[in-house]
């Protein structure tokens, strides 16, 4: 036992934790790796693997429904995150450096207000609501769900753009109004430039988003309106298929993809 | 010509005024698709439900009554609403679960991360926030595969010898609580991180140098120091887990409801409107009150710090 | 204050009336500015001297445009600017961080003021060219503002506020941010553009010296207030109260009792029983008990003799000078810079009994 009498103590290891955490790291990514993997079967069934194939990629491509719904969702994901990003920017102006006033932490609330409802209340609420105006206006189209979204979304865009603003040199704008820029020239000369970065990780976290969500585009949905997502839930309650894991895939490369150019974005801003 | 102080007080309301309308997109596009629905919910919980599903626009409070209790068709009488409450059981008990389970979990790995080298950190964030950004029904599908009766668990323990006949997992309690603690690990982690981030290591020297053994170094400095991390991932995994609707049901299978679903319910076969609604707003006030917990204790310890 | 007005007075370009600046409302507000009331005349240095909190900044932004007074009026060239928002204002700011463009380079920074005007590109050109030539940064007008240090940020912003022609350039603190070598070589920098350009500079500082060393005219405030206006010579040699003669250099305070009054000159008693004459600080009438001040090097330590005495308490060296710290008999401290002789010490050592001769004329009574 000499040996561990002369090695170096550091203070920063406790005992175990390295081995969980490897641990964690493994499970986080065992189920993703699994779904990946099967996504390549060229068998026609989950329980055997019948070699490398790109045979379900073909497939989910050539599906028809795959398609629309996958329209669908880019469609109302581009819209729904593209509204968010504009009204979370002018909200997020209009509630940073200032001094406090009269219902700032009102609107904090309640832009905030999606992050701490469950979604399945939202969803349901959402469905009273929606399902009576469908039948007064009679129109049913992709609207809906692209309010629906962009509402959830907009806490979401609002957070980077917040972040960025909070962190920038408020003397800069008045620099501006001193050099004779009016407030406008002044935000599009100078805010606007500056906060670049926060906007798009606040349009790309809320593209992420809508792209993901499943309960509330459940609920809201008019029949034919599947997203990628509610289409995958649908099929996963029939028979799987490996086709599902090659949507899912190719879903999450789409995904890490986002989140690593999200990420870099970040990064390079700091 | 406007005093000083008139033109003072003019810039003050122009100012504010100005705030209000930039923010008046956000704050309709919430109202409208989120805010004020819940308020339509409200009042359709106190109304009597139709024959089709929606609302009659009579007043009751059926829907209210039979969260917690049930009339027999027959004779008319009164007991416990045994099914609901089992459920809203389940959901709390597993919730429980998952954020203990969570927390053990993720704690270490959040202390892990903390103690690595600058430049290595970043990348371990980033391996626990993709799986965070991914969709989470793709996640659940994936436990899926790995927990279902011909998965890598089953077909792995097999091979291994531990087991001949396999695990039935999915469609039990089980399945929904590997599913929850796996989506909702990056949630604790995460705010976990953020906090032991900040987390000086020179009071941890400190207590070293006061003779405290690492359980004591643990216990007594590094837990206290988190604390804010460890509320804020615990809040952030217990509430969506409350709220579940995606995991019990790809998981759990029609049997093993948790709210979410028994709410869903409501508003397909069970076509009581009320109920939904009122079983909702259940959900959201306990929700509400986790919340106000965590806010509570994020100012007190807000106060401590500062 | 009110200013006295000579016959050299020259135009009034910047006036402020009566300012009151409070800040939040009712019994809770803080008053940030008290009755200021400061006339700068065309083409003048002037300084606003304090320490922190004591409103100069305030006053600065007000007449930039980004703080409101509560009461009172700010004239320019003799007119009310109290509507106009900072962008219609011929008043060019150099901010204490400087607030340099980061997603625009040099050039575009300087560029700017020039673009909004609406000016033609080929003026911009020729005018931002200029601009950069006179501050000396020419060379690196293509660098964006991340690539440049501090000395180089301050030209630069010196630069973008000129460039519009401003006929009042404010400077906050434009040089706290610079190490002190810098800092020397940059007062001299904006003393020499002050005077090629002959526009009128209002320079906020809480730096003594710098004020001091730049300034035409000073105007020292204290907690909102101002409480004296003068040239560095009137500021230094006959501060009218006690704030102004410990905030500006260093200074002693005796306590002495007034015996009698003639031609402005006042005859005092020290506590040492020593009786002097001492000027009387403008507009004062003293009472019977009164503060002296005498500046350290208006003073010399004998080793017998002088109005007042006591022991050496302590002898710091400093190069050019050395301080001689005196407990007097009395117990007050009393300090005396000797300048230094390259062949001998001062010739005190700690203990010693000394004596102190204030030179006549230098003491003054002071307004407490």
């Amino acid at each position: 036992m000499a040996r561990w009498g002369t090695r170096r103590f550091d203070i920063r290891v406790q005992p175990g934790f390295g081995t969980i955490a490897l641990f964690t790291f493994a499970l986080l990514y065992l189920p993703i790796v699994t779904l990946v993997v099967y996504a390549f079967n060229g068998s026609d069934s989950l329980s055997s693997w019948g070699g490398f194939s790109l045979r379900w990629f073909a497939d989910a491509a050539r599906n028809g429904a795959v398609q629309d719904a996958a329209l669908r969702s880019f469609i109302v994901a581009v819209l729904a995150a593209g509204i968010a990003t504009v009204a979370a920017t002018m909200a997020a102006i209009a509630t940073t450096r200032t001094a406090p006033y009269r219902g700032l932490g009102f609107k904090y609330a309640f832009i905030n207000q999606p992050l701490m409802v469950p979604e399945i209340v939202t969803a349901v609420a959402l469905l009273i609501v929606f399902s009576r105006v469908k039948v007064w206006t009679g129109y049913s189209g992709l609207g809906y769900l692209v309010l629906a979204h962009t509402a959830f979304c907009i806490p979401f865009a609002y957070l980077p753009i917040r972040a960025r603003l909070e962190g920038m040199d408020s003397s800069l704008e008045r620099a501006a109004a001193d050099l004779y820029a009016t407030p406008w020239m002044a935000f599009r000369r100078v805010t606007l430039p500056l906060l670049r970065p926060g906007i798009i990780a606040g349009f790309m976290l809320a593209f992420v988003i809508s792209l993901d969500d499943v309960v509330i585009t459940e609920f809201v949905k008019s029949g034919g309106q599947d997203t990628l997502p509610t289409y995958m839930l649908g099929q996963i309650r029939r028979a799987v298929t490996p086709e599902i894991n090659a949507i899912a895939t190719a879903f999450l490369a789409l995904s890490v993809l986002l989140v690593t150019v999200f990420f870099f974005i970040n990064r390079r801003k700091a | 010509m406007a005093s000083a102080a008139e033109i003072a007080k003019r810039a003050e309301r122009e100012n504010i005024r100005g705030r209000w309308l930039l923010s008046a997109p956000a704050l309709v596009i919430i109202f409208i698709a989120a805010i004020g629905p819940l308020f339509v919910m409200l009042a359709y919980s106190f109304m009597t439900k139709g024959d089709y599903g929606d609302v009659k626009p009579v007043f009751s409070l059926d829907g209210w009554f039979s969260v917690f209790f049930q009339r027999d068709i027959f004779d008319d009488t009164l007991s416990i609403a045994d099914a609901h409450l089992s459920i809203i059981w389940r959901s709390v008990r597993l919730s429980v679960i998952t954020t203990l389970a969570t927390l053990a979990l993720g704690f270490p790995t959040a202390y892990f991360i903390a103690t690595r080298p600058r430049h290595t950190r970043e990348m371990w964030v980033f391996l626990v926030t993709i799986p965070f950004w991914t969709n989470l029904l793709i996640r659940t599908f994936a436990m899926q595969q790995v927990i279902r009766n011909e998965g890598v668990l089953n077909t792995g323990l097999r091979a291994l010898g531990i087991i001949d006949q396999p695990l039935q997992i999915m469609y039990t309690d089980w399945a929904i609580l590997f599913g929850m603690v796996y989506v909702y690990l990056p949630l604790m982690v995460l705010p976990l991180y953020a906090s032991m981030e900040k987390l000086d290591f020179r009071l941890v020297e400190a207590g070293y140098d006061l003779y405290a053994s690492r359980l004591a170094v643990l216990r007594r400095i590094i837990i206290p120091l988190v604390k804010p991390g460890i509320v804020a991932g615990s809040i952030l995994v217990f509430i969506p887990s409350l709220g579940a609707y995606v995991i019990p049901r790809v998981l759990g299978g029609g049997k093993n409801l948790m709210l979410g679903n028994l709410i869903e319910l409501q508003f397909g076969s069970g076509r009581n409107w009320p109920l939904g609604a009122a079983l909702s707003i259940t959900l959201m006030a306990v929700v509400m009150l986790a919340l106000m917990v965590y806010v509570r204790n994020a100012a007190r310890s807000g106060a401590g710090h500062g | 204050m009110p200013e006295p007005s000579g016959p050299e007075d020259k135009r009034v370009a910047i006036e402020a009336r009566g300012i009151v600046k409070e800040f939040g409302e009712g019994p809770s507000a803080l008053r940030a500015l008290d009755d200021v009331s400061i006339s700068i005349r065309e083409n003048e240095f002037f300084t606003l001297l304090g320490p922190s909190g004591c409103g100069k900044t305030t006053l600065l932004r007000m007449i930039a445009g980004f703080e409101y007074p509560t009461e009172g009026a700010i004239l320019l060239h003799g007119e009310d600017i109290a509507g106009l928002p900072p962008f219609k204002r011929p008043v060019n700011t150099v901010f204490q961080s400087y607030a340099l463009f980061p997603h625009l380079t040099v050039e575009e920074n300087v560029a700017f003021g020039l673009e909004m005007l609406g000016r033609s590109k080929a003026e911009i050109t020729s005018r931002v060219a200029a601009m950069l030539k006179l501050v000396r940064m020419e060379e690196l007008a293509k660098r964006r503002t991340d690539q440049i240090s501090g000395g180089q940020a301050q030209r630069v912003a010196l630069a973008r506020a000129l460039a519009p022609g401003p006929k009042v350039l404010l400077l906050d603190e434009p040089l706290s941010a610079l190490d002190y070598k810098l800092r020397k070589e940059m007062q001299i920098e904006l003393k020499r553009m002050q005077h090629e350009t002959g526009i009128t500079f209002v320079f906020v500082t809480h730096d003594q010296e710098e004020a001091l060393t730049m300034s035409d005219r000073i105007a020292i405030m204290s907690k909102g207030r101002v409480l004296q206006i003068g040239s560095p010579w009137d500021i230094y040699d006959k501060p009218a109260d006690r704030f102004v003669a410990d905030f500006i250099g260093e200074t002693n305070f005796l306590t002495a009792s007034v015996l009698g009054i003639e031609n402005g000159l006042a005859r005092v008693r020290l506590k040492s029983g020593a009786e002097i004459v001492a000027t009387i600080a403008e507009g004062l009438t003293p009472r019977d008990e009164a503060t002296l001040v005498v500046r350290p090097e208006h003073a010399r330590a004998v080793a017998s003799g002088g109005q007042v005495s006591g022991a050496v308490e302590n002898v710091v060296y400093f190069g050019t000078d050395t301080h001689i710290h005196v407990r007097l008999d009395a117990g007050d401290i009393f300090m005396v810079r000797q300048q230094n002789r390259r062949t001998q010490s001062c010739g005190f050592e700690v203990g010693d009994r000394v004596g102190i001769e204030i030179a006549s004329d230098a003491a003054q009574v002071l307004r407490d």
